[in-house]
């Protein structure tokens, strides 16, 4: 180990400033004696206390004793660094000293707001104080960096929230491509015939987007495609996207369909998966008729060609000159570069066989919320017909709220959507059969601009409310294909078995089920339920840990489209922010090698996942490129000869902190 | 530090936290409001592949009762690897305590995503009760040797 005073003297003019965060830490940690014992410490040459440190006359203060005082480095004991390090940094910086001449002390998230013993938390306060103000005496002046922004933009899933976000840059004159793994965008938004509260008819909305889109000279867009290989850093991603065939050329195919009708399946035979199954289609076809792009696509699965080779290819003779057809496509890779990523890969319903009780999968006239809005859907599998399996209208149907939300066997949070979508459903039934349709609900969740309202409208409209959850579904008894509802109404306070000709759930909202690979390839993170987790809950909820990728929509979290709508005008608006500012600082913690230490023993060199560190044969000596280190730190602390060193970590600053924990008072 | 000299054994534990998850898991349990033991305290690095063994080493020789290392999860190292490259070598650092005679329960590893605040609550909680168990640390060679031992090592 290496003594600091190898490498300079320490500073002996450190200031110490203390934050109360109103009533956040002074509650908890007696500030006052914290800023008497740190006035006490070696090369502390003034400690000083103050409401809201954070707040500009706290920053004024510490710029001001700065100068009046000639501090030579500063610590702000605060809250996490995460949330103030910067601001600190530039008062610093502010104050005419280098930014990096300072240390940051948690005392808020991990001192304050975890502990209950005062006398304990003001000794852990100390304790850190003190390492921190050891540490900082060592810290040596650093540059920052700036990191430039490549202006193009990539938005990842084509639901509302990544047509909104990638309509808002390419209107702002950015380059973006939109990534979407569907042969069509439109996410689920696209599934709906009408959205609540207001009830106007999705397609209606959202059909002139997404030709908006395709339309829209600043957009590349790639169906049936995802991102395969994320690299590099804010402002200079480099992605690689692949492409699977869709067996027709798309700059061929001008969207006649005629090859669709030509089939050599005369009847659509294949389960159609827009519709959930409740549809059928033909091995060649398009999504739904509003799909964008407007082109067929080929399900080599079914298509007899691909199992064959010997279909008469029908298809291929009708498309005749065009030649839009071509059962050679393979898959491919394009490779860009852009400078910020937008997440807007929504999310899943919960899938209703997981409680096996409302027999869904085993009695057929149970249907998922999501199956019933292509039902009611004008250009669904029925034309807008609500009717039974069989064919026939139901004349009485029970919604369940909550399944597979608000229950600790499956998801425990609240699916934010369900109450309002259940109360649509609810209405469009009554309005296409004149069914009686029951709604049970646990609690009903109406907080959003005109949702009460729209409750107090349905409700008024007959609608027959029952407060409880439902226990048990099960057929009737005298084999007329009714299911019964056994559910205990809290409100009556007595057990009630309600018949009804179709049951509906309403699933709650999941994560994507690859939202692990894909948050690993974007080098971002899950919440406990799976959603990706967003900087901050409050002050960044579109910003992820990872600078330069954002994200919108129910990929963050279950919402609704109006929120999902201003997430993505949130996220474009941080890309454009950064997109606009040119480039970024960048964490000056790049390792460095000592050459005339390094003894060229390489075992560096495998440490490196970004192959930062080289050998210099002609020196036998490790070189790390600057550019290519992200500062992690690994090498450091795996070289045998302590030549790897790392700014802002260096060996002897976190020997002095743990040294500086230790010490007793 | 709680002082060992005065009033009933109280661990003092060192935690080395990755930027990423760990420290990130503590600063959640704080906007979370949970309560845990006081008793350890944490050294950001930005990686859990930075912790160099030598720092485990010196936190035992300058006093401390236990040393907590926190990263991410396998796979989800915000440096793809970092958390492998720890654990590898946490594993000869482990043979090298135990020759030195320092139990088991005073040096873990534990891999906890920013997420789970109430992991590293229960992580904290548990290995403080577990050092508590144990007693103040004794090396079996004076602390100063210890020290210059620490060289050697490295
Ligand atoms: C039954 C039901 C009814 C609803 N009714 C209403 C309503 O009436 N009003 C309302 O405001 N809200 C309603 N909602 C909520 C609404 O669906 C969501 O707010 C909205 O769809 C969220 O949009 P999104 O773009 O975030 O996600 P999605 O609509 O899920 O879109 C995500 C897109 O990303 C694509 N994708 C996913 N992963 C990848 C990947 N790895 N690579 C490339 N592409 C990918 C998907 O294919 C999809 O196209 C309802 C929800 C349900 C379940
Ligand atoms: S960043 Fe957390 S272990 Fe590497």
């Amino acid at each position: 180990m290496q003594e600091p005073s190898e490498r300079g003297s320490r500073a002996s003019r450190v200031g110490v400033f203390v934050c109360h965060c109103g009533t956040n830490i002074a509650g908890t940690v007696d500030v006052c004696r914290l800023v008497e014992y740190a006035g006490t410490l070696p090369g502390v040459a003034l400690a000083r206390e103050y409401k809201y440190m954070c707040s500009d006359p706290g920053q004024e203060l510490i710029q001001q004793e700065i100068r009046e005082h000639g501090l030579d480095r500063v610590v702000v004991a605060a809250c996490s660094p995460c949330l103030h390090e910067k601001t600190f940094r530039t008062a610093t910086a502010k104050g005419g000293l280098n930014a990096y001449h300072f240390q940051m002390v948690n005392i808020r998230e991990h001192d304050s707001w975890v502990h209950e013993d005062k006398d304990a938390a003001l000794e852990k306060a100390k304790d850190l104080v003190r390492a921190a103000v050891r540490r900082v005496r060592l810290h040596q002046a650093l540059e920052t960096k700036r990191a430039s922004i490549n202006p193009d933009v990539l938005v990842v899933g084509g639901g509302i929230a990544g047509i909104h976000a990638a309509l808002t840059l390419a209107n702002a004159g950015k380059h973006v491509y939109l990534v979407e793994r569907e042969p069509t965008i439109g996410g689920h938004m696209a599934k709906f015939d009408k959205t609540f509260p207001t009830l106007d008819c999705a397609a209606c909305i959202l059909t002139p987007k997404m030709t908006a889109v395709k339309a829209h000279p600043n957009i590349t867009l790639w169906t049936l495609s995802e991102v395969t290989r994320v690299e590099g850093y804010v402002g200079n991603y480099q992605v690689n996207v692949t492409r699977k065939p869709r067996y027709v050329l798309e700059d061929l195919c001008v969207g006649c369909l005629e090859c669709i009708e030509a089939c050599v399946y005369q009847q659509a035979k294949v389960l159609d998966e827009f519709n959930l199954g409740l549809g059928k289609r033909k091995p060649i076809y398009i999504p739904f008729p509003q799909a964008v792009p407007l082109l067929v696509v080929i399900d080599p699965e079914t298509c007899i060609e691909f199992k064959s080779h010997k279909c008469k290819k029908t298809c291929v003779e009708i498309c005749g000159e065009r030649n839009a057809i071509d059962f050679e496509q393979q898959d491919r890779t394009e490779t860009i570069e852009v400078g910020t990523i937008i997440l807007g890969t929504g999310f899943k319903v919960f899938d209703a066989r997981r409680i096996p009780y409302y027999g869904y999968g085993t009695y057929p006239n149970v249907y998922t919320s999501l199956e019933l809005e292509r039902l009611v859907n004008a250009s669904g599998p029925t034309g807008g017909e609500v009717v039974l399996r069989d064919g026939r209208t139901p004349k009485s149907v029970g919604i369940i709220h909550c399944v597979g939300s608000r229950d600790a066997h499956t998801n425990r949070y609240c699916s934010r959507v369900c109450c309002m979508y259940s109360l649509k459903l609810a209405h469009l039934i009554k309005e296409k059969t004149e069914a009686d349709v029951y709604n049970f609900y646990i609690d009903m969740r109406t907080p959003g601009k005109g949702f009460e309202e729209f409750y107090n409208r349905v409700a008024e409209e007959g609608l027959k409310l029952v407060r409880g959850k439902v226990a048990d579904v099960y057929p009737e008894g005298n084999g007329d294909g009714r299911l019964v509802l056994q559910v205990e109404d809290t409100l009556l306070g007595m057990v009630r078995k309600v018949p009804v000709d179709m049951v509906v759930l309403s699933v709650g909202l999941e994560a994507q089920a690859d939202a692990q690979e894909v948050r690993r390839m974007f080098n971002i993170t899950c919440a406990g339920e799976g959603f990706f987790l967003e900087r901050h809950p409050k002050l960044a909820p579109v910003n992820t840990f990872t600078d330069g990728i954002f994200l919108a929509g129910c990929c963050q979290s279950p919402k609704d489209i109006p929120d999902t709508v201003a997430q993505a005008g949130a996220a474009a608006a941080e890309a454009l922010a950064l997109i606009d500012a040119g480039s970024i600082e960048m964490e000056p913690n790049t390792a460095y090698v000592l050459e005339e230490v390094c003894s060229g023993c390489k075992t560096c060199i495998p440490m490196c996942p970004y192959s930062a560190i080289s050998f210099l044969e002609d020196k036998k000596k490790a070189e790390i490129n600057e550019v290519l280190c992200k500062g992690c730190g690994t090498c450091v602390a795996a070289c045998p000869s302590g030549s790897i060193r790392q700014n802002l970590f260096e060996d002897e600053e976190i020997f002095e902190e743990i040294e500086g924990v230790l010490t007793y008072a | 530090m709680p002082d060992g000299n005065h009033g009933p054994f109280e661990p003092r534990i060192v935690a080395f936290f990755c930027n990423w998850c760990t420290y990130l898991a503590s600063d959640l349990a704080g906007t979370s409001r949970m309560k845990y033991a006081p008793n350890t305290r944490v050294v950001r690095v930005m990686c859990s592949g930075r912790v160099d063994p030598q720092f485990v080493l010196d936190a035992f020789a300058r006093g401390a009762d236990g040393v907590l290392i926190g990263g991410c999860h396998p796979g989800d190292c915000h440096y793809q690897e970092g958390n492998y490259k720890m654990l590898r070598r946490f594993h000869l650092l482990k043979r090298l305590l135990a020759q030195m005679g320092i139990e088991d329960e005073r040096c873990r590893l534990e891999w906890i995503s920013a997420a789970e605040a109430d992991k590293l609550k229960a992580a904290v909680n548990d290995m403080v009760e577990k050092v508590r168990a144990l007693g103040p640390l004794h090396l079996a060679i004076p602390k100063e040797e210890f020290a210059e031992e620490e060289v050697a090592v490295s």
